[in-house]
C-alpha cells in the first residue's frame, strides 16, 4: 500500500531560505486578502443594517470600518482574531476560566495524557502482534475495523459510564484520546517492528539469539524511525479526541467548552480564537516529538 | 498430536468444563448444573469433543470449534434463567473461562492450518477474525448479563441488536440525514476540490511549492474544530454538516494528490517528451495513473474522516433527525441500547463505505505492486 503522504524534499536550486519559502508566503499572503475580502463582503449586510436601525447615514469607508470591528461578525477580520486571543491569553491570570490559557492547559494535559496511555498501548500491541501469528491474524482485522467506527460518537457513553463508575475529570476524556490515537501507533510499529530484512533475522538466528534479544537488538532499534512518524501523527489525533470528548458532556472548561459555549453565545471571535489555540497546540507537540525524534536518531548513530 | 502446551490447554478447558457441576452455580436458590440433565449432557460432549481435539492435528479446529461453540450455547441458556443472570457464582464463571481457553487455543491452530490451496487460504482468513469477533460479542453478552451490569452503563449485545431491528425506521432516516445527505455530498465536494486544486497547483510550479508546505500543516489541525463556524454559516440541517467534511477532506486529498503527481520518474517524464506527448496527455496518461495510489490512500483516510466529521458537527445543532443528534439525546435519556444501535449503523456505514472505496483501489490499481505477490 501506499506509505506516506508526505512529499519528499524535491531536489530544488539553492537559492537561499527566502526564496525558498516564497512561493509559502506569497500563498499565506494572498489568502489573508481572501480572508479580509470575505470578512467585507460577508459582514456587509450585518453592518448595514445595523447603521439603518440606528438610523445614521454611512459613506462606504464606514461600512468597511464597521465590518472590520462588528462584535459578532459572521467572519471576523484575522486581526480581530488575533486581538481576542492575546487578550484571551495575557489578559487574565493563568487561572481564570475567562483566560484561554487555561482551557488550552485543561485540554493540553487531557491530550497528553490520552497520548500516553494511547502510545504505549498502540506499542505494546503492535508487539503481541508482531509475535504471535494468531493475534496478527484474528486481532489486527478489529484493530483496523475499529477505525472505522466513528469512535468519536463513543465519546459521550465513555465520559458517561466512567463517570458512573466514579471516574471524573482528566481520565474521561484521556481515554477517549487513547482509544483515539494508538491506531496510528500500532499499524506503524507492527510495520516497523517488521522491517528487519529476512537475512539480518537469519544473522540473529546465527547467533542463537532468543526472542527477546532479536526484540530488543533487532526489531525495536530498526521500529524507531516508524515509532516518532505514527507518534506524529496519533498526536494531532489525541488532541481532537480530547477536544472532542469536551462537547457531548457540555465540560466547564477546555478548548471544546469554549467552541460550544462561542457557538451557543454567538462569540464567533471566541471560535475563532480557541481554534487558533487548537492550532499552536498542535504545531508545538508535533514540533516537540519531530525534536525528539531528530535528537534519538542522532544518539542512535543516524546520519544527522 | 499437537504440541505439547496446546494439548494441555485443551485437555485443561474440558477438564473446567466437567468440574463445573461440583461448583455453586448462583448465589440464589437455582437448579444446579447437575439437576439440569441436557445442560450437562452437551457439557460432557463440548468435554470431550476439546479431549479429543489434541489427538489429530488435522481435525483438532473442528473439534475444537464444536466444543467451543457447545460451551458457547450452554452458558448462553443458561443465563435464560433469572436466577442465574446477575447472580452468577464460579460454578458459571468456570465453564465460561473454559470456553475462553478452547476459542484461544482453536484460533490458534486454526492460523497454524497450512498447505491449503488459494480459496482455503482466503476461507481461513476470513474466519479467523469473524470468530474472533464473534467470541468477543460473546463475552460481552456474558459479563454484561452475568455479572449483572445495568443496562444504562452497558447494555448486552442482544437488546443492542434487539433494539437495532425495532427501530429501523428511526435509523433509516437517521441514516439518510448523516450519511446519504450530509457525508456523501460533503466527501464529493471535498475530495473534488481537493483534486482539482492539486490539478492546478500541479501545473504551476510556483502554486505547488507554497500549498505543499500549507496542506502539509493543516492537515495536521484538528479541523473538526471548525464545527460551530459551519454551523452558523449553513444553518443546522445537512449543508453544515456536509461544509465540516468538505472542508476536512480537502487537505489530504490535496497534500495525497499533489504527493502522488510527484512520484513518476524522470525516465518516465523522458519517455512522454520523447513521444512529444502534450501536458494534457502526459498528465493523463502518466502522472494521473502513477498518482492513483496515493488518491486512493487519501480517499480512504477521508471515508473515516467524514464520518467523524458529520456527527461531531452535529453536536453542535441539528434539525431533527441525524446520528449525532440521536446519540447525543439518548445519552441524555440513558437508554444506551439505542446508543450502541447507532453505533453499530455508524460502524457499518463506515466499514461499507471504506469497503468499497477499497474495492474500487483494488479494481483500478491492480497493477500496482503492493498487490502482486
Amino acid at each position: 500500500m501506499t506509505s506516506s503522504a508526505l512529499a519528499l524534499p524535491q531536489a530544488m536550486p539553492r537559492s537561499g531560505w527566502l526564496a525558498e519559502r516564497m512561493p509559502l508566503f506569497v500563498v499565506v499572503a494572498i489568502l489573508l486578502v481572501l480572508w479580509y475580502l470575505a470578512a467585507v463582503l460577508m459582514n456587509a449586510s450585518l453592518v448595514r443594517d445595523g447603521f439603518r436601525r440606528a438610523d445614521t447615514k454611512y459613506s462606504f469607508t464606514d461600512l468597511i470600518a464597521g465590518t472590520m470591528e462588528a462584535a459578532r461578525p459572521v467572519v471576523p477580520a484575522p486581526h480581530q482574531v488575533a486581538i481576542n486571543f492575546f487578550d484571551s491569553v495575557f489578559d487574565y491570570p493563568p487561572d481564570s476560566p475567562r483566560s484561554l490559557a487555561y482551557h488550552s492547559w485543561v485540554t493540553l494535559s487531557a491530550t497528553v495524557v490520552g497520548f500516553a496511555i494511547g502510545a504505549l498501548f498502540g506499542i505494546g500491541l503492535a508487539v503481541l502482534i508482531v509475535h504471535l501469528r494468531t493475534l496478527e491474524k484474528s486481532l489486527l482485522p478489529w484493530v483496523i475495523f475499529s477505525q472505522m467506527v466513528p469512535i468519536l460518537a463513543i465519546a459521550p457513553i465513555i465520559i458517561v459510564v466512567l463517570g458512573a463508575v466514579g471516574i471524573h475529570g482528566l481520565l474521561p476524556k484521556s481515554v477517549i484520546s487513547a482509544y483515539l490515537c494508538f491506531f496510528p501507533v500500532t499499524i506503524g510499529m507492527v510495520k516497523g517492528l517488521t522491517s528487519p530484512d529476512p537475512i539480518q533475522l537469519d544473522l540473529m538466528r546465527t547467533w542463537s539469539a532468543s526472542r527477546l534479544q532479536v526484540f530488543c537488538k533487532l526489531r525495536w532499534p530498526s521500529s524507531i524511525p516508524f515509532l516518532f512518524a505514527s507518534l506524529k501523527v496519533s498526536v494531532t489525533i489525541s488532541l481532537v479526541g480530547a477536544i472532542v470528548a469536551e462537547l457531548p458532556t457540555g465540560a466547564q472548561a477546555g478548548i471544546g467548552s469554549r467552541l460550544l459555549t462561542g457557538s451557543y453565545y454567538g462569540q464567533t471571535v471566541q471560535i475563532w480564537s480557541a481554534l487558533v489555540a487548537a492550532a499552536i497546540i498542535a504545531t508545538v507537540l508535533i514540533g516537540l516529538i519531530d525534536a525528539v525524534g531528530r535528537l534519538t536518531a542522532r544518539r542512535m548513530g543516524a546520519a544527522a | 498430536m499437537i504440541a505439547r502446551p496446546q494439548a494441555m490447554g485443551f485437555w485443561l478447558a474440558a477438564a473446567g468444563l466437567l468440574a463445573a457441576p461440583a461448583l455453586r452455580l448462583s448465589d440464589q436458590a437455582a437448579t444446579g448444573l447437575a439437576d439440569r440433565p441436557a445442560v450437562l449432557a452437551s457439557l460432557t460432549a463440548a468435554a470431550v469433543a476439546l479431549a479429543l481435539a489434541p489427538f489429530w492435528p488435522k481435525l483438532s479446529p473442528a473439534f475444537g470449534l464444536a466444543g467451543t461453540v457447545l460451551g458457547c450455547a450452554i452458558t448462553l441458556d443458561l443465563l435464560a434463567d433469572n436466577a442465574v443472570a446477575g447472580h452468577a457464582r464460579w460454578g458459571y464463571w468456570l465453564p465460561v473461562l473454559a470456553t475462553w481457553l478452547a476459542a484461544a487455543l482453536t484460533l490458534t491452530r486454526l492460523a497454524a492450518v497450512s498447505a491449503l490451496d488459494r480459496a482455503g487460504q482466503w476461507m481461513r482468513d476470513l474466519a479467523i477474525p469473524l470468530l474472533f469477533g464473534a467470541f468477543l460479542i460473546y463475552l460481552w453478552e456474558v459479563a454484561v448479563r452475568g455479572f449483572g451490569v445495568p443496562p444504562v452503563l452497558m447494555p448486552a449485545p442482544t437488546s443492542t441488536a434487539r433494539r437495532f431491528v425495532e427501530s429501523l425506521p428511526i435509523l433509516g432516516d437517521d441514516f439518510v440525514q448523516t450519511f446519504v445527505r450530509s457525508v456523501l455530498s460533503g466527501y464529493v465536494i471535498g475530495c473534488g476540490a481537493g483534486f482539482a486544486v492539486a490539478i492546478v497547483a500541479y501545473r504551476y510550479e510556483f502554486l505547488r511549492r507554497g500549498l505543499l508546505p500549507l496542506g502539509n500543516f493543516v492537515s495536521a489541525l484538528p479541523i473538526v474544530g471548525i464545527a460551530p463556524i459551519m454551523v452558523m454559516w449553513f444553518g443546522f440541517d445537512w449543508p453544515s454538516k456536509a461544509a465540516v467534511v468538505a472542508v476536512m477532506c480537502f487537505f489530504p486529498m490535496l497534500v495525497n494528490t499533489l504527493a502522488g503527481l510527484a512520484v513518476a520518474s524522470p525516465m518516465e517524464r523522458d519517455l512522454m517528451r520523447s513521444y512529444a506527448a502534450q501536458p494534457a496527455q502526459t498528465l493523463l496518461k502518466l502522472h494521473l495513473p502513477s498518482a492513483l495510489p496515493f488518491i486512493f490512500n487519501a480517499l480512504k483516510i477521508n471515508s473515516t474522516l467524514a464520518l467523524i466529521g458529520a456527527i461531531v458537527a452535529e453536536f453542535f445543532g441539528t434539525p431533527l433527525h441525524g446520528i449525532g443528534f440521536r446519540i447525543s439525546i439518548e445519552v441524555a435519556r440513558m437508554s444506551l441500547d439505542m446508543v450502541w444501535a447507532e453505533i453499530a449503523l455508524a460502524a457499518l456505514a463506515g466499514m461499507a463505505f471504506y469497503g468499497i472505496v477499497a474495492l474500487a483501489e483494488r479494481v483500478t490499481t491492480s497493477w500496482h505492486p503492493s498487490y502482486r505477490n
